[in-house]
């Protein structure tokens, strides 16, 4: 019998803090599985601060952690340093939306030859389930009891719409993992983020539409479904940038 | 003939996996209990499975490898 599905090689076997049914264990794997492929010498990636603090724990490369929304930058001076490593960054909404917007845009108007990978749940998830940049009108958070309300916190930020407006970014597309034919969808996407690092087209971000069953107050079906009927019709999933085809 | 197994002491019991799978096998065990006191989840009619990995794929913590 041959192994169909086995734990990505770039995952070390530390059993991940993440809350039971979390989809920030599936981009670790969808990344992980993307640098496998890659078969790349030195690999480094970029810890946000949020849920995935511990990435470093669980990714089986070189990882520095970089202070709260400051991983683009961290990234672009690794790739300016060692420009032959392959280096990714990984964040969340609340560190790449809102603290970290300034360096996010910054880098992907420099175009930057990084891959950022990008998990929007639509809430702060470490800190207790408050308002993130990213939280859609009418969504509950503990900052927003009864939803929030456009009157007095304003319009979410669609990142992959805005980044694209920028000429520097490379390719920039919106993925989900709710289903089994979004998870091989992602794959695809992110593999082509990484891809394009290697081949020197510049930057790449992959948002993924992740799920928090825990602050969320569902349970991990439920918010599965939640990203395909809500958050899906909000946050648009495709490709918004890919200058790849422009050249071909 | 394909075969799932299960690396028990990741599971977090979230039941993503039973979602997915076709075949509707997989359940969260009644008695078994992990080192973190997750009820783990298992296949208990294993010649029912046909090896499609959605349950592998679908699993956020890797605990699930796929033989086929």
């Amino acid at each position: 019998m041959a192994i169909v599905f086995e734990k990505p090689k770039m995952l070390t076997d530390k059993p991940t803090h993440y809350c039971p049914g979390c989809t920030h264990g599936l981009a670790h794997i969808l990344t992980a599985k993307a640098i496998d492929k890659l078969n790349a010498k030195k690999v480094i990636g970029v810890a946000p601060v949020g849920c995935a603090v511990f990435a470093y724990e669980y990714f089986n490369c070189d990882m520095q952690e970089a202070a709260h929304g400051r991983a683009p930058a961290v990234a672009t001076g690794i790739k300016r340093v060692i420009p032959d490593a392959i280096v990714f960054a990984y964040q969340g909404d609340g560190d790449l939306a809102s603290i970290g917007m300034a360096e996010i845009v910054h880098a992907a108007a420099r175009g930057e030859n990084i891959t950022v990978i990008f998990v929007n749940n639509a809430i702060y998830g470490m800190t207790g389930g408050q308002m993130a940049p990213t939280t859609m009108i009418g969504q509950k958070a503990t900052t927003c009891q009864s939803g929030r309300d456009v009157a007095l916190n304003g319009y979410p930020i669609h990142v992959s719409e805005m980044l694209s407006q920028l000429q520097g970014p490379c390719y920039i597309e919106r993925v989900a993992c709710y289903d089994v034919k979004h998870i091989k969808q992602a794959q695809k996407a992110i593999d082509k983020a990484f891809q394009n690092q290697v081949e020197g087209r510049g930057f790449s971000m992959i948002e993924i539409l992740a799920t928090c069953p825990t602050n969320w107050g569902m349970s991990p079906q439920d918010s599965l479904k939640y990203v395909e009927d809500v958050m899906c019709k909000v946050y648009p999933l495709g490709v918004y940038k890919d200058t790849t085809k422009e050249e071909a | 003939m394909a075969k799932v197994s299960f690396n028990k002491a990741f599971c977090k019991s979230c039941g993503l996996c039973i979602g997915v799978c076709p075949k509707h096998i997989i359940s969260i065990s009644e008695s078994e209990i992990n080192s973190k006191g997750y009820f783990v989840a298992e296949v208990l009619e294993m010649d029912k499975c046909i090896g499609c990995a959605f349950c592998a794929t679908m699993c956020p913590d890797c605990v699930i490898e796929v033989e086929k």
